[in-house]
């Protein structure tokens, strides 16, 4: 139940996009078209839940402070947290490296829809932010599994909500000055308006 | 930091001036004409989220710059010894390892702002400007004019994000780098002129709405249109 909550709250309460601003890169640039937009939330939601448990992991074992007495008890006052950034960047640069090639050995029909919008990932905000939200709140294993899928699927409601009303939005007459980025800062502010009516649900 | 780049500029090229006009475009064009934030829509993940307050603010403009320049300048001196297949994680080396110092540095000295900024510095690892400029500049340049493209780049997003959380802080909290205005301002004139604020402002909401605005005014402007 707890795991449950935590999946709710990640995607709509403490949605990546709406509540921290992350991953607002590509959240504008890829927004034009609802089936980019598609691809774009899909390769977020599956490298989201890959990196996040893999970089519990390392946090866990390796960087954490005293996290390497499982090698030798002497090493439990060694503390590698500084290390974090460099190490949890190559994770997912790493992962999203090999999450690709998988997917394009076993399952090229989804490789095909993904297209270019997997290596794009690796400099996503909301993967390195994942990771360092579960860091920074202790979530234990199943957490940051869940956390992980929670937040890919908040980022890939948002994302592919805002491309469905920018493509409505081209049949209406907008100011010049305020086509294109001015507009989709608007909206994307209306929209985290109608989010906030999440955060009075207390789970 | 005068000194050294006169220098570099008398070893790398006696016939260009320090300054020349070319050099002045690099640091100006991105301030307005072709600013990172409001015309190549970069790096907005950092300008919203930390523009609730003055102070944190100025630091990340400051962090930001910093790690720009160095990024720049350590990618410009390395570009011809970095194979192009391999480029990205380098690039991500490299900045992760500036974005460490940063943070490590604010832990160290001011403890208060670095958990106020909490997982923010180190998402300037992914912020797009830095990436953007290594890619687009410093691979292909020499040293000091990358480190002058990475210094107007970065003052570029300043400003911006400086401009949103001067109003953000101003209408949130009614407070400008924490002196409280808006209790001078009644303080000043009688109760009858208390102002109130809007707590739209201070969370994300204000933030989106009020760079939006901004984008408005700085393309009705420059009269740049998307299509």
């Amino acid at each position: 139940m707890e795991l449950f909550n935590l999946g709710i709250r990640s995607i709509f309460i403490d949605n990546m996009v709406f509540a921290y601003f992350l991953g607002m890169c590509s959240f504008l640039a890829v927004s034009k078209k609802v089936s980019t937009a598609l691809g774009l939330g899909a390769a977020v939601i599956f490298v989201l839940t890959v990196t996040v448990p893999v970089n519990w992991l390392l946090n866990e074992f390796v960087l954490k402070e005293g996290a390497l007495t499982w090698v030798n008890a002497e090493l439990a006052s060694i503390d590698l947290t500084f290390l974090r950034f460099i190490m949890f960047i190559a994770i997912i640069a790493a992962m999203v490296q090999l999450v690709e090639m998988v997917v394009e050995k076993f399952a090229p029909a989804l490789y095909g829809a993904l297209g270019i919008f997997l290596p794009l990932i690796a400099v996503n905000c909301a993967i390195l932010g994942g990771s360092l939200f579960m860091a920074q709140r202790d979530y234990t294993l199943a957490e940051s599994a869940v956390y992980g899928f929670g937040s890919g699927t908040g980022f890939f409601l948002a994302i592919v909500a805002l491309a469905a009303i920018r493509e409505k939005l081209k049949y209406s007459h907008v100011p010049n000055g305020l086509k294109g980025l001015g507009i989709t800062m608007l909206l994307t502010g209306l929209m985290g308006i109608a989010f906030m009516s999440f955060m009075g649900i207390d789970l | 930091m005068s000194a050294e780049t006169v220098e570099k500029a008398i070893e790398k090229k006696p016939s260009e001036a320090l300054l020349s006009k070319r050099r002045k475009k690099l640091i100006s064009d991105p301030l307005v004409d072709d600013n990172p934030i409001t015309i190549q829509v970069l790096g907005i993940c950092s300008a919203l989220a930390v523009t609730t307050q003055m102070k944190p603010t100025l630091v990340m403009a400051i962090s930001v710059i910093f790690v720009v320049v160095m990024a720049n300048l350590t990618i410009s001196l390395l570009r011809n010894t970095i194979p192009s297949r391999v480029r990205i994680i380098v690039q991500l080396a490299v900045v992760a390892t500036l974005v460490t110092l940063v943070s490590e540095i604010l832990r160290a000295f001011a403890y208060d702002m670095y958990k106020e900024l909490s997982v923010f510095v180190g998402l300037i690892i992914t912020n797009c400007i830095v990436m953007g400029r290594l890619e687009a500049f410093a691979l292909g340049n020499k040293p000091y004019d990358s480190i002058l493209d990475g210094f107007g780049s970065a003052l570029g997003y300043s400003w911006i994000i400086l401009t949103v959380a001067f109003f953000r802080e101003l209408w949130g909290s009614g407070s400008v780098f924490g002196i409280p205005v808006f209790d001078y301002v009644s303080g000043i004139f009688g109760d009858d002129f208390s102002l109130a604020t809007n707590g739209l402002m201070v969370s994300p909401v204000g933030a989106f709405i009020i760079l939006g605005l901004i984008i408005w005014v700085q393309r009705t402007k420059t009269g740049y249109v998307e299509h």
